[in-house]
Parts: C-alpha cells; structure tokens; sequence
C-alpha cells in the first residue's frame, strides 16, 4: 500500500487502470497476505503445508467457522453483533444428537440408522438456530435491548441449556448418514467433483459475460475486454485447481479397504481413488453463492447495507428496520444450525464443548474479511478469506510446532493488526 | 380552490412533557408553496414529520383531497404521494446513487432480483434533468459534494411523481448557485401543480418561493399570511415576537 503512494509517478495512471478494471484492491491484499502465509508455512514445513492433504483438511477445518462468518457480515453490517453463534452452535447440535440418536429411533420408533433420520434430524437443528435467532432478533428489533447484551445472555443461556439437555454427556456414535455431512467421511469422488468443477467454471465466465452484456445494453463504461479474459482466466484456473488438488488427495489404503470389505469387495492392485470435493465444503460453497446474491441482488440485501450505511434513512424511506433485525438474526441462527451439522458431523459426536469460541472466531473472520463494525461495510468473499486465513494460521503454527499459548498470542494480535491495516488503508484511499 | 391537497387540522404532539407542536392547522393547495417559519425548536420540523410518518401525532387529523387519511409510518405517507426532503438528506452513505433514489422501492427483474441496471439507468436520466453536471454514478454518495448529494436527495422526491412534497431546508448547505438550482427546481414543480411545504430559516427565500407562510413559535401557530400582503419586516415579527401583522385579514 506504501508503494503505490510513493511512487507518484506513475501513480495515476495506476489508479486509473485500477478504477477502469474494478477491482478490489483491498481484497487483492488479502489474497497476497494469504499467499504470502501459505508460502511461509510451505518453507517452515519444509513442504508439508502445500500437500493435497493439507490443503483437504485446511478447507473441511474452515467450513463451520466460514458459514457462519458469512452471517455475521449481515449482522455487523447492520451495527450488531452476535457473541451467541458458538452457544447456539452447541444446543443445535445437542438437539440434533438427542434427536437421532434417542428421539427418533426410540420414541418414534424409526430404528437406528433408518433413512429418514438424516434429514429430520438437519431439519430440527436448522428449525433450532432460525427459532433461536428470530427470538434474539425480536428482542433487538422490537424491545430495543442491545444485541451486544441479548447475545451476551445467549451465550450463556444457550450453551447450558445444550449441557443441561445431554446432561453434559458426549453423544456418539452418530446416525452414518448425518456423517457424511462432516467433510472427509463424505466426499464426491473424482468425477463428481470434475463435473461440478466445470459447471462452476461455466457458471464464472457466463456471470462475467452476462455482467458485460448488461452494462453494454444501457451504454455503461465496460472493462478492456482482455481484462475480462484474464479475470475469467484466474476465475476458471482457480476453481479447476481447487478440485485438481482435491481430487489429487487419495483415499488411505486402510480406508479403502474398509469401503470395500463393506460392499463384500476386495480392493483391486494398484487401486487408489482420490477424495474428491467433500460434501460440507460444497454446502460452504452454496451459502456463500446464494449469501453473494443475497447481499447485492435482492431487496434484503439492499436494506441491510443501507440500515448499516444509515438506519435512520432506511427507517425513513419506509424500511421496516424492526423486522430486518429479525430477519438478520433468524438468518444468523440458521447459519449456526448448519455449522452445527458440519462441526457434528466432522467430529463424530456431540460433545459439551462443541464451537466453543466459534463467536469469536466467526466474528474475527468477519473483520479481518474486511467487514467494519461501523457497519455498512463488508462482503461475502471477504469474510470466507478471513476464515481461511485464521485457520491456516492456528493450523500451520501448529504443524510448524508453535506452543498452543503462543499460536493464541499470534491470531490475536494478527486480528488486531488486520483491523489496523483496515483503518490504514481506508484512510488513504477514502473508502 | 376548493379542497386543498392536503390539510393537518388541530395536530397536537408532546415528547416526555414538552409540547412540541400545540393544535396546529395548516393547508396547502395544487401548485402552491407555503413556507414554515419559526425560531430553532418552534416545532415546525415536528409538524411536518407527523405528515411524513416519521412521527405520529397525539392528537388531530390529516386529509388529503379532502379524506381522512391515517400515516403510522413512512410507508403510508409515500402511498399518498408524499416525499420528504429531509435537512439531513437521509442517504445511505455507502451506497451509490442509484441505490439511494430507489430506496425501500428497487426496481426488480421478473425473478424478484434488484435491477441495478435498470435503476442506475433510470437514474441517469432524472440526473440529466435535475443536474446535469452529475456523473459519480457509481461511488458511494459519501464521496459526493454537498449540492450531488442535495440533487441525489431531490431526485428521490420527484421521480416517484409526488403531489406533495416536503423540503426541510432544502438550500442551508448550499453554496449561491446550488441555491439557485434549488429555487428553479421548485418553481417547475410548482408549475406541474405539486403542492409543496418549504421549511426555512431565510425570510427573504420565502418571500420569493412561497406564496404563504405559516409561522410557528413555541410549538403554536402565530398565523398563516400571504407573502404578497406583508412586508419582511411583518414576517420576521411573527417569528420573532409572535405578534400577527396589523393589516393581514
């Protein structure tokens, strides 16, 4: 960021490029700033960081906290905040352990491992955390207590009444459906993963294409057309690679063969099947698309960022800022029901201490994804990346071999630097 | 003129003991301008926001064309035609032109989604008309100057075809020629028969726009006047001492 202020020379016309191809500066920071950590990470490892088995694991490690950063951004967009995720994390997953492992085989009779106890179980567990946030979102809205306090209370509230509901017991084993939803237990396979690779792909460039259309049709300025190719060009190379490396991870040998003696099958020589896309991350995927769109396609999403921007405007240009905070609340709730099947699922069990500290994780990744506490400002992408990163830094120190308190010590304080940067970068550049 | 486009009868409002605004009536009729005037807490801000839903009156009526009409919220007041022009604007500063004008009232796409093309074209146009100079179409409005935001704020008064509009100092933030602009705005809208009620400080402005002005002074209506009739002089000793012109009817 120094660098371009000094070089005045050819400073303007960089900025002018940089207008002309839109770009988010500040995000293109970000991905450098990861980059940079991975690279740092790959060297101290000696190579280990970059594996495909690293990279695998680092995604299905982000995906809980990443989902609910994507609600948080709603929720400090509009001026709050919400300390109660992880708790409600915790008593959606205490529900939905309760749920299939008593409540559905025994009282209703459906039988261990029954098909439909999947399902019903995601349901009671979503239904759990939309229900949980809508009744936090009300008593912001409408009876005007501070999220700050409401959430604060919750998180008292809700982590115990999960303890309380398991009499603080873990619960496992988990219903073999409900598992695949955790990330390594259940993975698409090669092909799967190449199709669902190339229709993304498909989908970036017709986004892109569609995007230019429209801006041609009622005579907007439009990018050079080169610098359309090369971004669907990085679009296209980053997704085919993510699922390139996905797929490069094998499946273990001891695996394997479990997987097979279970169909009464014996694992061919020379067999190997990569993992593919796991299911969890692709659920990541699906929310941060349709919370995109959400966000900066639809009327809600507008209302949102004008309440941050504003509240007092939005109220007078006839939005009704009471229900937009339930709405934003319900929807934060639902989102740490989700997290909560992932989290379950990838542990294997419902334990007491389940998405213990995800608050302030969710709400760091938020913040170092860009999103600003004065509201009004934040995006989708940017708090996954800010997930991504957080993980990569806890993960990589721990494989480096960082002491526990000192890998703390480094996330805090790199939350707080970021936050720095943030106010650094907004300076000089206005925004 | 028979019934006026708008008429608040006997409003009465109180915050926490103070008596804000005290059995007000006043009228306003199709392509006219009446003008508010009054000291710093006279109550006129609070009268007007009870005709734009941002307030709801304790006591007394509101008829438009001559029926009773209910405004709980800004809502309702847009579904009778009527915009504010408030002192602050009310922007959304991180978003952009566009997304202000069309606030709470976004043009969609046949599946539900937000046209921004569609509204910032529309956009566009209004601005060509109001402002021609316009052209940060895409910033947010914080980046703006006083007189863009100003224009942005009047452009999401008259594109949704207001009949009755409500400036709260429209021009205390603007330099003499945006000021100007200003004035020539509202003497075309008042030609296309829009009833207009102007709140301002500045004597000498509302003996040019308006054509009467009701003066208000310790949440009371000193009187209502026809600028034709009085002098400035008549005007400033309404606001000032609350005393009523000697040769007004």
């Amino acid at each position: 960021m120094s660098d371009t202020a000094s070089a005045s020379g050819t400073q303007p016309r960089r900025r002018k490029l940089f207008d002309m191809l839109e770009l988010d500066t500040r995000f293109l920071g970000m991905i450098g700033a990861f980059v940079l950590l991975c690279i740092v990470f790959n060297i101290f490892t000696d190579g280990r960081f970059l594996t495909a088995r690293n990279i695998f694991n680092l995604t299905i490690q982000t995906v809980s906290v990443a989902i609910m950063a994507t609600g948080m951004v709603f929720v400090i967009v509009t001026r709050h905040i919400d300390l109660s995720v992880g708790a409600v994390l915790a008593v959606s997953s205490a529900v939905m352990a309760v749920t299939q492992t008593v409540f559905l085989p025994h009282y209703l009779g459906l039988g261990l491992e029954h098909p439909l106890i999947a399902p019903l179980t995601m349901l009671v567990g979503l239904g759990v955390g939309t229900i949980i946030g809508a009744f936090n979102g009300w008593l912001i809205g409408y009876q005007g207590i501070p999220a700050f306090i409401v959430t604060l209370g919750g998180f008292l509230v809700w982590r115990n009444a999960g303890w309380y509901m398991t009499s603080g017991q873990t619960i496992a084993p988990l219903d073999s459906t409900f598992l695949l939803f955790g990330g390594a237990e259940g993975t698409l396979g090669t092909t799967a993963s190449w199709i669902i690779g190339l229709l993304a792909a498909v989908a970036a460039i017709y986004g892109i294409w569609n995007a230019r259309r429209s801006k041609v049709a009622h005579d907007f300025p439009v990018k050079p057309v080169w610098a359309e190719v090369a971004i669907g060009a990085i679009a296209v190379g980053a997704i085919l690679g993510f699922i390139a490396t996905l797929n490069a991870y094998l499946i273990p040998s001891g695996k394997l063969r479990r997987i097979f003696e279970a169909r009464g099958e014996v694992v061919p020589e020379g067999y190997s099947q990569g993992h593919g896309l796991p299911i969890s991350v692709l659920i990541l995927i699906v929310v941060a698309v349709v919370m995109t769109v959400v966000a900066r396609k639809t009327r809600l999403g507008k209302y949102i960022f004008a309440t941050g921007g504003n509240p007092d405007a939005a109220e007078l240009s006839g939005i009704n800022t009471r229900f937009l905070t339930v709405k934003v609340f319900a929807l934060m709730g639902f989102l740490a029901g989700l997290s909560a099947i992932v989290a379950q699922a990838r542990l294997q069990a419902h334990s007491n201490d389940i998405g213990t500290l995800d608050e302030l994780r969710v709400i760091a990744a938020a913040v170092i994804g860009g999103t600003a506490l004065s509201g009004g400002i934040g995006t989708i992408y940017g708090a996954i990346l800010g997930a991504l990163i957080m993980q990569s830094l806890q993960s990589g120190m721990g494989m480096v071999g960082v002491d526990t308190p000192f890998q703390n010590i480094v996330v805090g304080g790199v939350l707080v630097l970021a936050v720095w940067i943030d106010i650094q970068y907004r300076k000089r550049t206005g925004g | 003129m028979t019934t006026p486009l708008v008429e608040l009868r006997d409003i009465s409002i109180a915050f926490g003991g103070v008596q804000a605004v005290d059995r007000v009536t006043v009228d306003l009729y199709p392509g006219e301008v009446v003008g508010l005037l009054g000291h710093n807490g006279a109550g006129k801000s609070t009268l007007i926001k009870c005709l734009s839903g941002a307030y709801q009156a304790d006591s007394g009526e509101i008829f438009v064309d001559g029926k009773k009409v209910t405004i709980n919220n800004p809502r309702d007041a847009r579904a009778h035609n009527i915009e504010t022009i408030y002192q602050t604007l009310a922007l959304a500063d991180n978003l952009d032109a566009a997304s202000n004008l069309f606030l709470g009232r976004e043009l969609t796409t046949p599946l539900g989604f937000v046209n921004e093309a569609a509204m910032e074209a529309e956009t566009r146009k209004i601005m060509a008309r109001l402002n021609p100079n316009f052209k940060k179409f895409s910033d947010p409005v914080s980046a703006l100057s006083g007189g863009q935001r100003q224009s942005v704020a009047i452009a999401r008064a008259v594109y949704f075809n207001a009949r009755i509009l409500i400036m709260d100092e429209p021009t205390a933030a603007l330099g003499p020629q945006e000021t100007q602009m200003v004035a020539e705005l509202i003497h075309e809208l008042k030609r296309q028969g829009l009833g207009i009620f102007l709140i301002d400080h500045d004597v000498h402005q509302v003996k040019t726009l308006c054509d009467r002005a009701s003066v208000m002074k310790n949440g009371q209506l000193v009187g209502t006047v026809k600028v034709d009739e009085v002098t400035e002089d008549d005007i400033l000793g309404m606001i000032i001492l609350g005393k009523q012109p000697e040769k007004a009817a």
